[in-house]
């Protein structure tokens, strides 16, 4: 444990990618073999999320029917060996919708949450370096936003942007770039007492070169476990939003706008209508929340669950 | 008692400025950006005259600055504006409403912390079995189940499948809901007229959304609880209290859990928000008359005022909460620094 950290140590003095790469290999190959449960959760993350992926990036191999085609089938049809989930009300394949609205979903939460990233970072690594009034105002805002309901100030972003893709992203980054600010700022703020910084000012680094290699380099692990709970988090509230009929114009395939389509036929019994887009959401959400937190486990050791 | 009364005093003054931001916020994603919410609502052909008259109406002509200062000068009035569409003032609809909304959270919330504490404390007390391991299976799959999806299976399953809970609604359409509005709160106001069938009848309807809401949310509970277990587990205390011959139960549940509590409370507070929003959900999915079907109702019509008013209130709920969970915490933990 010492081992480490005194390893962190070093490699946050002389920052260099080659080092960063071959430490953290050598911690994952470590975690491996002390964490045997958090490396499956991490390979069962990976995994779905590598599966989904294909989908976006490959639509075509998943499926032989477009998702806008309104005679792929019957009509709300059950699942059959044609139709393996079935048909909606307007003879879609629901299968077709499943695999091309990965697409718009994975994109809108990922880009959403590298745009939050991109803002709340540099403002949590400033804001908590210089301190000051700057700092006391921006946090007082961060936290009133961070404590106020995200999907509500989301609603209201999306509701006076108007539909469309980048409308939308928009209006999730907005929500979450007060995580990224606050765990940005934590950090910095106790990795400025740490001693190799206070070396570096001794010996007449920059502010700029203090912030840029020796403070955000030991940041970064932390952002890389938030960014992937983060997405996790970003895909529930795009379904949220293009499920309230907020988000997406019409004729792009969505799972939450096609779960508030199948909802209306629900009380006839189609049940797999709402089941799959639904499913896939929660598999999507539950995947990058695996790898959050096998990551976790496998970066940050000191916060390990006993 | 004096100690608390200062922190009280301390605890509302910081609220303010938070609360001011938030307004400001609000004021900010809902004027000053993009979009005029006047030419929104006459629809794209409206001649340039009718547009110019109702912004001068609604006092949208002048300068920003000057349109704050109003803001929150209403705001200070505790007058949230009138409609743009419908001819009654913006407070009416959310009087009517905010009981739905708060029962159904309330018991969005029992339900969470019936299923998330008692899980947690077994999962902690079988730390790494079989029963630990499902226990954190379930809280991390319940915590990735998006609350609409989880109102869907719901009615799905026992709405439609079993026929066992209605789907839609606060209250049967045999019960005549303008019989008891004394409170807002029906399950409340139907005990308030001793008229039992009612109650039933609203509980009967309160099940499914409240489940939908507590089952979503249990899960950052249970992690937490287990969490917080494990830490007090291993202290002094309880293993002095072991020592001492107390029964397991008792230094489990008595002595370790009340501990294990204090955080626990601090969490209520964030996660409340969560519940709010989950609730806007939920009451989309079950047709909730709640503050979140009203907000969504008022965005397509573009009632600006009345959107405005809504998340004001959604503020002025949330800065409460946090306020209350505050105290309440310096009440059970003498430790804290007032």
């Amino acid at each position: 444990m010492n081992d480490t950290q005194g390893g962190m140590e070093i490699r946050a003095a002389r920052f260099s990618p080659a080092g960063a790469v071959a430490g953290l290999f050598r911690r994952f190959s470590e975690a491996a073999r002390r964490y045997r449960m958090e490396w499956w959760i991490l390979i069962a993350g990976c995994v779905v999320v590598a599966a989904i992926l294909c989908m976006t990036l490959l639509p075509h191999l998943f499926t032989q029917f477009s998702p806008v085609d309104q005679n792929a089938g019957p009509q709300m049809k059950a699942p059959s060996a044609a139709h393996i989930m079935g048909t909606d009300n307007l003879g879609r394949d629901v299968w077709a919708r499943v695999v091309y609205g990965a697409r718009t979903i994975l994109g809108v939460a990922i880009a959403a949450s590298v745009l939050s990233a991109l803002i709340g970072i540099p403002l949590g690594l400033i804001s908590g370096f210089s301190g000051r009034l700057g700092d006391k105002v921006l946090s007082l805002i961060m936290d009133s936003v961070y404590s106020f309901p995200g999907l509500i100030l989301a609603i209201a972003f999306a509701a006076m942007l108007g539909p469309g893709v980048i409308n939308i992203t928009v209006a999730v980054a907005v929500i979450y770039i007060p995580t990224y600010f606050r765990l940005v700022r934590g950090q910095t703020l106790s990795i400025k007492q740490e001693l190799y910084v206070e070396a570096a000012n001794a010996i007449g680094a920059r502010r700029p070169t203090v912030l840029a290699k020796y403070i955000f380099p030991n940041v970064i692990a932390t952002v890389v476990v938030v960014f992937s709970l983060n997405v996790a988090d970003a895909i529930m509230t795009e379904a949220a939003l293009s499920y309230i009929g907020l988000g997406l114009p019409s004729g792009i395939a969505d799972w939450g706008m096609d779960l508030s389509m199948g909802k209306k036929f629900l009380p006839s019994g189609v049940w797999w209508m709402i089941t799959y887009p639904g499913l896939m959401i929660m598999l999507l959400a539950l995947g990058f929340t695996m790898l959050g937190e096998g990551l976790s486990e496998i970066l940050n050791p000191r916060l390990q669950e006993y | 008692m004096r100690r608390i009364l200062n922190y009280l005093l301390v605890r509302i003054l910081l609220t303010i400025p938070m609360l001011f931001v938030l307004l400001t916020l609000v004021f900010v994603v809902l004027r000053v950006m993009p979009g005029d919410p006047v030419s929104a609502m006459l629809g794209g052909h409206a001649p340039e005259y009718v547009i110019d008259q109702k912004k001068a109406e609604l006092g949208l002509n002048k300068p920003v600055f000057a349109q704050y200062v109003d803001y929150l000068g209403q705001l200070a009035r505790g007058d949230l504006g009138r409609s743009m569409i419908l001819q009654e003032s913006v407070s009416t609809p959310i009087k009517e409403r905010l009981p739905a909304t708060i029962e159904l959270t309330l018991c969005g919330l029992i339900v969470t912390l019936a299923l998330g504490i008692p899980l947690g404390v077994r999962a902690a007390r079988r730390r790494r079995t079989g029963q630990d391991f499902g226990i954190r299976l379930y809280a991390n799959v319940v915590y990735c189940i998006p609350v609409f999806w989880m109102g869907l299976m719901l009615q799905m399953i026992f709405g439609v499948f079993l026929n066992l809970f209605p789907i839609a609604g606060r209250i049967g359409a045999r019960v005549i809901s303008s019989d008891f509005d004394r409170t807002g709160f029906y399950l409340i106001d139907t005990l308030l007229k001793g008229d039992i069938a009612s109650f039933w009848d609203v509980l009967y309807h309160l099940i499914l959304p409240a489940f939908t809401l507590g089952i979503t949310l249990s899960g950052v509970f249970v992690r937490l609880t287990r969490a917080n277990m494990l830490d007090v587990l291993k202290s002094d205390y309880v293993l002095a209290s072991r020592a001492r011959g107390v029964p397991e139960r008792k230094v489990v549940y008595v002595h370790a859990l009340r501990n294990a509590l204090i955080p626990i409370v601090t969490m209520l507070g964030l996660q409340f928000s969560a519940l709010l929003a989950g609730a806007i959900l939920t009451e989309t999915t079950f047709s909730w008359p709640g503050m979140g079907r009203l907000l969504l109702e008022r965005i397509y019509l573009r009632d600006y005022p009345t959107i405005q008013g809504v998340i004001i209130v959604y503020a002025l709920f949330v800065s409460l909460v946090s306020l209350i969970i505050d105290i309440v915490y310096a009440i059970i933990d003498p430790r804290v620094q007032l």
